[in-house]
């Protein structure tokens, strides 16, 4: 590839010569400007006291008293144990299930069947959170579900009634995020097990290497950096969690918030429901500031073990 | 090839082993879908006798019936969504490749500033309120069918995966020659870069289709109007309507004391509202699931 031009040119120079090329990123910036940089000077609703006469401008500074309000409150410990918690469970999930799987699957040998494992396993990752909710309730419904009314007699427990009992949701949850997700994964860790080469494992085998240790000495070595990779994407996003797992599949059961409610479904609560926009906004910048904090970390992580992966 | 006894391979016992795993997994993945399938067909009184079972009881359409008694709500849903997904789609990848574009010209001044402006976007957001302000009060967007669209428009993950195609798959010197030729910036990736690029487009409408296809929550916050109502969000609210009339007995009686009908069959109808909004992804998943493997092996693998 030949090297960027060298000489240096004028400014105005430059913007003549590529001018269709720069045209090209106007209605990219156009859109970014409207979607994305203009709420971000909305951050500062969360310093305001907000009233409707005056408007958001014209509404008086309320400092930090919005902070102080939420943080004065359980909710605040609350969401973000959630949302902390949850994720961290989701990765650990995500990352164990997604590459062991795909090294399971890669050992299927016949064509046929690989693609038809991988399809079915891909299937969920293609539904939506409403449709995932429907096939939650048709299991878990109190009256008819199946769990209550076929799978709980048969061992001959009590139903149960799922939509109210919190203590069982830190295991549904995780449950449902992975049976939806785990295709996902499994994909991009079978890409990266099928490009090994193959003559690793014939020198291993020279070596009198078992599968379980070509397993375990390479392929599993050999994922380490996407592993990490995926892995560190998902703790740039560990602040935010799924709205629609949290909001939709519990049918938004009161009795189930505690251990339910997330900084994305309180956002939406307060501010969309509860009508307080003080309050909502104070919890949003609390999750975006936070959010940008553990970009930035988990991206200086990658850059320090491979540069090429690093986003910036 | 079967499995061998080859050290290369699992033994045959190990094997077998993993195929079972795998068909109970692949289980796991179906059955739910044939659950519902099987709820939505089967007669409302022996589904409250005995609940949901895997093989319909009692065979019935009713559920069915009833639903297509009144469907005009659901055509317009249906329109609703088909129109965001092809539209959305559509915007979506023109936007993505004009943007992704100019930034894999490694001779073009200036594009860190453009590469900041969209990756800043992904460390940093206003949140929901001032997100869902600009769009209500400033541009006034509220029940219009733009409100579903716009949000979803632009992905600077899909810049990313785009730019990284761009720059890693089309020689410099193509671009060279079309200029050589006398075509101008336009002309050359409208002529030559796209065509080239027909892998990457795919993936990412694909994506897009499926962003859009799956949306309820634009529905959600945006949508106050039964006319612009998508298919997701016509499912979310008929789940919950049914909910809130079956645990409210108030609602109940004062519906049947107005001469309403409360002898819907609320369970299967439910499950049939269900069969009739994933219809559409489920059949076009074999056709689908194919590029999208492709696609996400081919972004796993550029990195």
């Amino acid at each position: 590839m030949p090297k960027p031009i060298k000489k240096k040119k004028t400014m105005l120079y430059n913007l003549g010569k590529y001018k269709v090329l720069y045209l090209m990123f106007l209605p990219g910036v156009v859109f970014l400007l409207i979607n994305n940089y203009l709420p971000m000077f909305g951050v500062i609703i969360a310093f305001k006291n907000v009233n409707y006469t005056d408007g958001i401008l014209g509404s008086p500074w309320a400092g930090l008293e919005n902070f102080k309000y939420l943080f004065g409150t359980s909710d605040a410990w609350e969401i973000t144990r959630n949302t902390l918690a949850y994720n961290v469970v989701f990765i650990l999930l995500n990352l164990v299930l997604g590459a062991g799987l795909a090294i399971l699957l890669s050992e299927v040998k016949g064509r046929f069947t690989s693609k038809f494992y991988q399809s079915v396993m891909l299937l969920p990752y293609f539904l939506s959170m409403i449709v995932i909710s429907y096939l939650v309730l048709a299991f878990l419904g109190k009256d008819s579900g199946f769990m209550n009314t076929s799978f709980l007699p048969f061992f001959g427990k009590e139903p149960i009634d799922w939509y109210s009992e919190p203590e069982y949701w830190p295991y549904i949850l995780p449950f449902v995020n992975t049976w939806k997700n785990i295709g996902y994964y499994v994909v991009i860790y079978l890409a990266a097990v099928i490009g090994i080469s193959e003559e690793y494992y014939e020198a291993a085998i020279l070596d009198g290497a078992s599968k379980w240790n070509q397993v375990r000495f390479i392929t599993v070595p050999f994922l380490y950096p996407l592993m990490i990779v995926m892995t560190l994407l998902q703790i740039g996003r560990i602040f935010y969690a799924d709205f629609g797992l949290f909001y939709q599949v519990p049918l938004e059961s009161g009795a189930l918030f505690p251990v339910t409610n997330v900084l994305d479904t309180y956002v939406y609560r307060t501010f969309l429901i509860g009508g307080d926009i003080g309050m909502s906004s104070a919890a949003g910048l609390y999750q975006a500031v936070v959010g940008f904090a553990l970009v930035l970390l988990s991206n200086s992580i990658v850059r320090r073990i491979n540069k090429d992966n690093a986003l910036f | 090839m079967g499995p061998t006894d080859s050290p290369l391979h699992v033994s045959k016992r190990s094997g077998a082993v993993i195929h079972a795993f795998f068909i109970f997994y692949a289980a796991l993945c179906i059955l739910p879908l044939i659950l519902v399938l099987s709820i939505s067909l089967s007669d409302e009184t022996t589904v409250i006798a005995n609940g949901y079972r895997f093989i319909p009881e009692t065979f019935s359409v009713s559920a069915y019936e009833f639903l297509f008694k009144d469907m005009d709500q659901i055509i317009r849903s249906y329109g609703v969504s088909i129109f965001v997904t092809v539209v959305g789609t559509v915007i979506s990848v023109a936007l993505t490749a004009c943007y992704a574009y100019p930034l894999s010209r490694s001779d073009l001044p200036y594009r860190g500033f453009f590469a900041f402006f969209i990756f800043f976007t992904m460390l940093f957001n206003g949140g929901l309120v001032p997100w869902y302000l600009v769009y209500v009060n400033l541009l006034d967007l509220k029940n219009t069918l733009w409100v579903l669209i716009m949000p979803m428009l632009m992905s600077p993950f899909f810049v990313l995966v785009m730019r990284t195609f761009f720059s890693s798959s089309i020689p410099m010197s193509i671009l060279e020659s079309a200029r050589v030729d006398g075509a101008g910036e336009f002309r050359t990736f409208v002529r030559i870069v796209l065509p080239l690029s027909l892998p990457v487009l795919a993936t990412v409408a694909l994506f897009s289709t499926l962003n859009y296809w799956n949306d309820w929550y634009l529905s959600m916050i945006f949508i106050s109007d039964n006319k612009t109502i998508s298919l997701q969000y016509l499912m979310y609210r008929t789940l919950l309507d049914i909910q809130y009339l079956t645990s409210n007995s108030n609602v109940a009686s004062q519906i049947s004391s107005q001469g309403g009908m409360l002898d819907l069959p609320n369970k299967t109808l439910q499950m049939a509202m269900a069969v009739v909004g994933i219809g559409p992804i489920v059949l076009a998943y074999p056709f689908f699931q194919r590029y999208f493997i492709k696609g996400l092996t081919v972004g796993a693998v550029k990195g």
